[in-house]
């Protein structure tokens, strides 16, 4: 119960504190929480990996009155990848930031994050992530995911350049249209069944216009939310103007959270409910992400916008666990491989935004055409790039493989040859525009460039994300059988949770 | 679990570690570079005869690490494992001395041989590798671990060279993965196995275990350049020359060809493959890359270009072993393993020491250059003759166990093959050493410009190439002894052919 609560308050205070205390107490705050937060998860993670999972009743009031927290095995993976993702990134954007303020009087045109606007929106992000992944009632997800959306949007336009602006004002937009379609699914679910507990729902509701309709306007308004292939015109933009560390948290974990709703509605509550073709067609949205953004990925001229474009690509394999979990015998082994992709691609990711962020303060620009060389400039940073690529390539040793491994799996155990060849396709493209920008970097450099001294952290640490990446490729046993417990297709679970 | 078990391992990450340290070394410190690969190299050779003293008296070297649910990362020494073990790793000492040498003064000499130890790793997990999965990994890490090596120079068409490279590894990988995959839904994991791992799949699975042998073999073919695979082989020549010794004999086109004895030998088991109907195809498939490659070398003037076209032709002696069911087949193939190794990196140091020395890259240049480095050229004779399958070289040997294998398979018609092959290697590599040897020289220029003072190119990069020059003759002259590369092969074919 107190780790549960840690995982949420810590982040609320530091957010707090962090806007008020002077500037040169907030590391020690920034450093505090971050730990806080990672031992409150881990002591967590314990506890499910020990007694499965686990219910708390809120204030002492139980659904269906009162509110729920749950924690099962995909909860405490959400939460770890967060609590690293985060972690990390934070030990980024302080450099960053220090790196900014320091360089900001020379270059004008340069953003203008400082740390007093940043952190609190930052730790309050971060609070927003972790009471969504641990709620377990509707409305209470929405509130979540209202806040959650509401930070990003600013996070987003703390660099305060025009292009931000707009991409983060429309974002804005989109965000609360998702909500809002979101809760008027709920209001119906309410309507009809006098509840909004997850757990309640899943035994009482019945398969009807009401459930159908409601089910559809809240898969609307999330896959609006996770920027899913034809709704993900506003993400691209959005991702890749924002400040570095903030366009890492979003590509890598804010998507991903309204994607983790989508599972546990689908899968969890309103399984028997919803017929196969419609699983089919987020599979079939998701193959048309892989391909249309894959191919956009390729057609940009801007890094950060083809790392972005490449995130609707990926999320696109994500839904393919919809319909590959259609076919009961191989329904489990789709379920890890699409959760474990979501995990890879989050450090991945992650760490090339980060990579990217490097290149944009060395060379004050991130033109793929004029990065010839720049491998040996930056050859950490493009060492993590090529490494996060590897991951999202599919190839071993990588998160990323084992992912593609079990999806593979799936799709030809299943009988499903055709989703097969759209992840083997799939993974070649993705190489296509890796490797487009890898070739630039190695190539001999033309001319003089204009580059400015970065600190080491900023580097170091884009590398430690992109190791994560790879060593979840060697490291598989435990993230699966954790995400074993309670899963809504194993039959027996192993820690006798139940 | 033993000592013994880590024996696998360890051979690995003398190379990786070795890779990743380079990594971090600044530019200038050349000498503790050196120091680092030349150690690395030679503690792995170290490990590597301890091994195969431990095989040869029938010990098996196994490590297995947890990697998915049911499904472990193997690495195994087994006799086929240490033949290409031992060969990668012997040529690899000298491909690094060589290499030190070769790119002296250079830019991103650490990344290069970071990257250069990284690809060591990886045909050492694949040479090592005791199930399918394991043997995956590691061949993509040397398609990754490869690219940057051939893009090392960085101009326009290495990095187009590169691009091809990549567009065929990769499209080749994913195949095979597919193939995989399938065969895991099909079979559970595939370990390999003397004699085959399929023999529990009924008559029903027939039809699917051919697509998913056609898949495999695509997917190897690539790095094997199988023709019409082979596109990538003649672009990457653009690579500095280690780095072709290292596609062409050490790492790239050995994984694959060794992928396919793989496969055939331990995967599908030479009695379904055959049943199957598979092997006679493979085998005319590997004809038409011999005569293929040999026939597209005759016209190329560039002496990288050439070789690379002569390697094709070559390394197809392997899979035509392969593909005739007999103990005497499975001989000359497996042997030509070693032997194309030796022959060929022989062939392209010296194409390497005649760039680097006096800037020759066409035959048409090359007019009487042995005048001024005989010991090169004499190194490049000797290989070319081994090529050639003249007695008592190398590539005899391998000629003759092909040609006893065909007849023993009673398929006479590879005799033809072999016949014409010979031909066709003498017709392009006698003009050259005539060139070489007794046409006058073209300029004066290259006359007394010696870089060492005493020898004709730097001791580095000679004397590499004088030493597998001397392998060729050894392996061929003491084919007979308990250590030639012969011997072992037959330890190989006994021991898959072995009731």
């Amino acid at each position: 119960m107190t780790w549960a609560a840690g995982t949420i308050m810590l982040p609320l205070v530091a957010a707090c504190l962090s806007f008020l205390v002077r500037r040169s107490a907030t590391i020690w705050i920034v450093a505090g929480a971050a730990s806080g937060i990672v031992l409150a998860v881990g002591s967590l993670a314990h506890e499910v990996w020990k007694h499965g999972h686990l219910r708390y009743p809120v204030g002492g009031w139980g659904a269906p009155l009162g509110i729920d927290w749950y924690a099962d095995g995909l909860t405490i993976l959400m939460l770890l990848m967060t609590a690293a993702v985060m972690s990390l990134a934070s030990l980024y954007a302080w450099g960053y930031l220090t790196h900014a303020s320091n360089s900001g009087e020379n270059s004008p045109g340069q953003s203008t994050v400082t740390h007093e606007r940043f952190w609190p929106l930052w730790f309050f992000l971060w609070a927003s992530l972790n009471a969504l992944f641990l709620s377990s009632d509707v409305f209470n997800l929405y509130v979540t995911l209202e806040l959650l959306g509401l930070s990003a949007a600013m996070l987003m336009t703390l660099g305060g350049q025009p292009a931000a602006l707009t991409a983060g004002m429309r974002y804005l937009l989109v965000s609360l249209l998702g909500s809002l379609v979101y809760l008027l699914g709920v209001g119906v679910l309410y309507a009809a069944y006098g509840t909004l507990d997850l757990a309640s729902l899943s035994r009482i509701s019945n398969s009807g216009p009401q459930t159908w309709t409601a089910m559809a306007l809240m898969t609307l308004g999330l896959l609006l939310k996770t920027g899913l292939f034809p709704l993900h015109i506003w993400l691209p933009p959005a991702h890749a103007n924002a400040p570095s560390p903030v366009s890492a948290i979003l590509s890598g974990l804010v998507v991903k959270a309204s994607f983790y709703l989508l599972l546990r509605l689908w899968f969890q509550t309103f399984n028997p409910h919803l017929s196969p073709s419609a699983g089919q067609f987020l599979g079939v949205l998701g193959a048309g992400a892989i391909f249309w953004g894959s191919l956009q990925a390729f057609r940009q001229e801007r890094l950060k916008l083809l790392v972005a474009y490449s995130t609707v690509a990926q999320l696109g394999y994500l839904f393919l666990l919809f319909p590959l979990t259609g076919t009961a015998s191989v329904a489990e082994t789709a379920w890890s491989g699409g959760i474990y992709l979501a995990l890879a691609h989050a450090f991945a990711k992650a760490s090339m935004f980060l990579a990217a962020g490097n290149i944009m303060l060395a060379l004050g620009h991130d033109r793929i055409s004029q990065l010839d060389g720049i491998a040996q400039i930056l050859p950490i940073s493009l060492f993590a790039f090529g490494l996060g690529g590897i991951s999202l390539m599919g190839l071993p040793p990588s998160g990323g493989f084992v992912a593609k491994w079990l999806l593979l799996k799936a799709a030809w155990d299943g009988g499903h040859w055709w989703w097969a060849g759209i992840i083997l396709v799939g993974g070649l493209m993705t190489a296509g525009y890796i490797f487009m920008v890898l070739k630039r970097a190695f190539a001999a450099p033309t001319g003089h460039m204009a580059v400015q001294p970065i600190p080491h952290s900023l580097e170091f640490t884009a590398l430690a994300l992109a190791v994560f990446a790879v060593l979840l490729g060697l490291t598989a046993t435990f993230p699966l059988t954790l995400l074993h417990i309670s899963n809504p297709f194993s039959m027996a679970f192993i820690t006798g949770g139940g | 679990m033993t000592g013994d078990a880590w024996l696998p391992l360890l051979v690995v990450l003398t190379s990786l570690i070795t890779g990743l340290v380079i990594f971090f070394l600044r530019e200038e410190q050349s000498r503790l570079r050196t120091v680092l690969n030349v150690t690395g190299a030679t503690v792995k050779l170290g490990l590597v005869g301890i091994m195969l003293w431990g095989v040869f008296h029938g010990h098996r070297y196994e490590i297995r690490l947890p990697f998915l649910p049911e499904l472990d990362l193997v690495l195994r020494a087994d006799a086929l494992a240490l033949l290409f073990v031992t060969l990668s790793a012997g040529l690899w000492l000298l491909t690094t001395i060589y290499a030190i040498g070769y790119l002296e003064g250079s830019p991103n000499r650490s990344r290069f041989f970071g990257f250069f130890s990284l690809c060591v790793t990886a045909t050492m997990g694949i040479a090592l590798a005791g199930n399918l999965l394991t043997f995956f990994v590691f061949y993509e890490m040397l398609t990754l671990a490869t690219y940057p090596l051939v893009i090392h120079r960085g101009t326009a068409t290495a990095l187009r060279a590169g691009q091809t490279y990549l567009f065929y590894t990769l499209s080749g990988g994913a195949i095979l993965l597919a193939g995989i995959a399938w065969l895991s839904v099909l079979a559970g994991p595939v370990e390999f196995t003397h004699g085959g791992t399929l023999t529990h799949l009924t008559d029903r699975h027939d039809h699917a275990l051919r697509i998913i042998f056609v898949l495999l073999i695509t997917g190897l073919g690539v790095k094997a350049a199988l023709v019409p695979l082979h596109g990538w082989l003649p672009v990457a020549m653009v690579a500095p020359a280690p780095v072709s010794a290292l596609l062409h004999a050490v790492a790239v086109v050995k994984a694959g060809v060794f992928g396919i004895v793989r496969m055939v030998y331990e995967v599908f088991g030479v009695q379904l493959a055959d049943k199957l109907g598979l092997l006679t195809p493979l085998a005319i498939v590997a004809s038409l890359t011999i005569l293929y490659g040999s026939m597209r070398a005759l016209t190329q003037d560039d002496l990288k270009r050439r070789l690379a076209y002569s390697t094709i032709s070559q390394v197809s002696y392997v899979v035509l072993g392969v593909g005739l069911i007999g103990p005497l087949a499975i001989i000359g193939g497996v042997v030509h393993l070693v032997h194309q190794g030796i022959m060929k990196i022989t062939l392209f140091f010296c194409a390497g020491n005649l760039a680097e020395t006096l800037g020759i890259h066409r035959i048409s240049e090359m007019n009487g250059v042995g005048r001024r480095m005989p010991w090169t050229m004499a190194a490049f004779s000797l290989a070319s003759f081994g090529m050639i399958g003249v007695p008592p070289l190398a590539g005899f040997i391998s000629k003759w166990y092909l040609g006893l294998g065909a007849l023993e398979a009673d398929q006479s018609w590879v005799l033809t093959v072999l016949a014409g092959s010979t031909l066709l290697n003498a017709a392009y590599f006698l003009p050259i050493l005539h060139t070489a040897w007794f046409k006058s020289p073209l300029t004066d220029v290259w006359s007394d410009n010696k870089p060492d003072g005493t020898f004709e190119t730097k001791l580095s990069l000679l004397a590499p190439t004088l030493l597998t020059a001397i392998l060729i003759l050894a392996v061929g002259v003491f084919a007979g002894s308990v250590i030639s590369p012969l011997e072992w092969a037959k330890l190989i074919a006994e021991r898959e052919y072995r009731p």
